[in-house]
């Protein structure tokens, strides 16, 4: 199973004009064409026309360049960033609720302080905790967590930005 | 000036310079009809919205102008469905105007409420729901900027009804049309790149075996008359797609006609023997490419698309030109001529005559009827092909009686043919033939129709009777579904399932006569070309006029869905030439190898 965090993804940094339906209009977009979502995060930008979609695909399902070209189809769509993994700075946030009865729950608290997580709440048999972090550090505390059973886990979709000096490429229709 | 939304509306229509609105009034759209009657505009009332689409389409297929076509809210919208979808397919330029329910009632399954815009966001080019009556002119602005530049296609504006109900003091606002529009993501504009288009030109420079692959783009950038001239300095033959028909004469020494699973053995095969193609507007679209993998496997690829999407969709272009056909075109030709225009072509007799001798031994033929037997589709249409002006325009339905009229008319203008190529919509052919002779009421129009789609949409006739819309039907009536039989013989071992519909039941002469056409109906061969002229001295009102047509003919050529165009499947009388042919060519490869 491929994993969110799996650096064969790519990242498309999607500006969109900020109108009703748009982000329908993404989601059907891939829906329609076969192409995988791997993760998606949406928020308003500081200019209040516009909103940006960050969206983690699948590039196994389909090459990016008809994803992109597809993208740019769309009227509202205004501008394509990718965000290459090597040139960004990504985040991802998690919350999980683990069974955590008293004879392991040091063993709990342990890690998720060794990952520098917060312990959210906690019962007599379990604890809920989050972690934000790079999509490779999610992973790995996730696959920690299965050990001790998971009972619940939402992690967030990807936002991300380029390094301080780093000028992500703008993609294009035309050349994709 | 002060009006309301449905004021603002019908302004706007006016404003875009709409001529004719193909429509059909209901409770939600109520508002927007009653400024029509105050209005210059025509308003064609349709017996189904389906066919107000349609006839939208034909006027757009015709006119190279946006079709404008409104409806009302619920189950009008899902009638509108099929002819948006068919007119995003084809890249058809349209305008939809959709009623919906009050704002306030949307999300509460409200009667005649449907998520329109959601149901249609993936077969419109886009799509705007409008929520205040004073971005209405915007609405309009964008949906005609968009539906008319780049690659055109359809676009639906749904209006709630609250917003142009005149008794809302809140639907009242100061009009003002909007001369540009704000659209910061969508730019439709693309510079040709020249360096591109010298590449492309090394390429046909070298080239020895070069196709021009002509697709509907051509006729949607009007690029007929410079198609021609590029052709002519090139001299390169030409193919013209399902979509392209006309958009290069028939009667040309360079045209081979129409490639793909029903065109003719030298179109297909010139595709798949070429060391280049040219694809000019054209999308690789799947029935002409056959199995993809097998496709032209010599070829290098030229293609010149207005949707960059395009490129690499199907087939990886070596060249990919990104631009409207028609300005690609003349870059095209104003460099070929610095670089010595036709003179700088080299000598391609062998290739041209591979290509003539194909033309000889597999030319489009069939069996004529045997005396007694009922007519042949083909000799239906050769006749009416030479009964009619050559500047006819033939709207044509889907299946058997599609195919008959792109295989054996001659095109020898541009916009003359108008069929669903993309969806392939049964009825499409009588609504489309009203919609271009509303645009063009001086012109001839015919519509060839099987059985099968007739009884989709012939309602529309009455339409075109009580509108003095008079096109002319020619029903080819196989009592069949001609087309699936086809396959049910050729791939379903003769095992006919449910394609059966009898010559008789319905009687379509009085049925026409019932609609306000006059009829004929014709069974013996001698009869074809009296009864043709009959129904084109006939002016004041539609015709149809019913072929009994021999059940068991089939459509050739043809390739089967996903068998190669190596694989094209000729006519019985060709298909021992065609074996020896294959076994002669297998041979020289064979040759070539050791």
């Amino acid at each position: 199973m491929t994993r969110p965090g799996d650096l064969a993804h790519h990242t498309l940094a999607v500006l969109v004009e900020n109108r009703a339906g748009v982000l329908a209009r993404v989601a059907d977009l891939f829906a329609r064409r076969g192409y995988n979502i791997v993760s998606l995060a949406v928020a308003p930008t500081s200019d209040e026309r516009f909103s940006r979609i960050t969206i983690v695909v699948d590039v196994e399902s389909s090459p990016l360049e008809q994803i992109v070209k597809q993208l740019f189809k769309l009227i509202n769509v205004v501008e394509i960033v990718e965000l290459a993994p090597s040139e960004s700075v990504e985040r991802e946030l998690i919350i999980a609720t683990v069974s955590a009865p008293k004879s392991i729950r040091s063993q709990v608290v342990e890690l998720v302080n060794i990952f520098e997580g917060k312990i959210l709440a906690v019962s007599s048999e379990q604890m809920t905790v989050s972690l934000d972090g790079s999509p490779r550090k999610i992973d790995d505390f996730e696959a920690l967590m299965v050990d001790y059973g998971i009972v619940e886990v939402q992690r967030s979709g990807r936002i991300a930005l380029p390094k301080i000096g780093q000028i992500a490429p703008r993609l294009s229709a035309v050349e994709a | 000036m002060r009006m309301n939304g449905g004021q603002a509306l019908i302004k706007s229509l006016e404003l875009e310079g709409t001529e004719i609105i193909f429509g059909y009034p209901g409770g939600a759209i109520l508002p927007v009809y009653d400024p029509i009657i105050d209005s210059g505009i025509r308003h064609i009332l349709a017996r189904h919205e389906q066919g107000a689409g349609h006839m939208a389409e034909g006027y757009a297929h015709a006119t190279g102008r946006p079709g404008v076509f409104m409806v009302t809210s619920g189950p009008a919208a899902t009638n509108a469905v099929t002819p948006l979808a068919d007119a995003y397919l084809d890249s058809v330029p349209m305008v939809c105007i959709t009623g919906q329910v009050g704002l306030a009632a949307i999300g509460t399954d409200a009667f005649q409420e449907v998520d329109t815009t959601g149901i249609t966001r993936s077969i419109t080019k886009h799509n705007i729901l409008v929520t205040r009556a004073e971005d209405i002119p915007r609405a309009l602005k964008e949906a005609f900027y968009i539906a008319t530049t780049g690659r055109p296609g359809p676009v639906l504006v749904d209006i709630p009804k609250n917003i142009v109900d005149a008794t809302n003091p809140d639907a009242y606002f100061e009009f003002e049309y909007p001369d540009s529009v704000d659209l910061p993501g969508y730019k439709p504009d693309v510079p040709v790149d020249e360096a591109a288009v010298a590449a492309a030109i090394t390429l046909m420079l070298a080239a020895e075996r070069p196709v021009l692959y002509v697709g509907g783009g051509v006729l949607k950038s009007r690029g007929a008359d410079i198609l021609r001239t590029l052709a002519e300095i090139v001299q390169m033959p030409v193919v013209t797609t399902l979509m392209a028909r006309g958009a290069f004469p028939d009667s040309h020494e360079l045209n081979l006609g129409m490639p793909g699973m029903h065109g003719n053995y030298t179109a297909i095969s010139a595709l798949q023997k070429a060391d280049l193609l040219v694809a000019m507007g054209s999308r690789f679209d799947d029935r002409v490419t056959g199995k993809v993998g097998a496709f032209a496997p010599d070829a290098k690829i030229i293609h010149v698309d207005i949707d960059p999407a395009e490129h690499g969709k199907v087939r990886r272009p070596d060249v990919p030109i990104v631009g409207d056909c028609r300005v690609v075109m003349e870059n095209m030709v104003i460099q070929l001529n610095a670089v010595g225009g036709a003179d700088a072509f080299g000598d391609r007799s062998a290739w041209r005559q591979q290509l003539s001798g194909w033309q000889e031994k597999f030319p489009l033929t069939y069996e004529p009827s045997a005396p007694g037997e009922l007519l042949k589709p083909q000799f239906v249409m050769e006749k009416l092909r030479d009964g009619c002006p050559s500047d006819t325009i033939v709207a044509s339905g889907v299946g058997r009686e599609g195919e008959s009229p792109s295989q054996y008319w001659k095109f020898d203008h541009p916009y003359t043919w108008i069929n669903s190529g993309g969806l392939g919509t049964m009825g499409f052919s009588i609504p489309a033939a009203i919609g271009a002779k509303a645009a063009f009421p001086d012109r001839m129009v015919w519509a060839v129709d099987g059985d099968g789609c007739f009884q989709m949409t012939a309602q529309e006739l009455v339409t075109a009777s009580v509108n003095k819309i008079p096109v002319k039907i020619a029903l080819l009536n196989n009592a069949y579904l001609g087309m699936v039989r086809q396959w049910q013989e050729m791939f379903y071992e003769n095992r006919y399932s449910e394609v059966y519909l009898s010559h008789d039941m319905p009687d379509y002469v009085k049925w026409a006569e019932s609609m306000g056409c006059a009829a004929f109906r014709v069974e013996d061969s001698d009869e074809v070309e009296a009864v043709i002229a009959k129904a084109n001295a006939i002016n004041d009102r539609p015709v149809v006029v019913e072929f009994r047509c021999h059940s068991e003919e089939k459509v050739f050529p043809m390739v089967a869905a996903g068998a190669s165009n190596d694989d094209v499947i000729v006519d019985p009388s060709q298909a021992a030439l065609l074996q020896s042919e294959r076994l002669h060519q297998a041979g020289s490869q064979k040759e070539t190898l050791r």
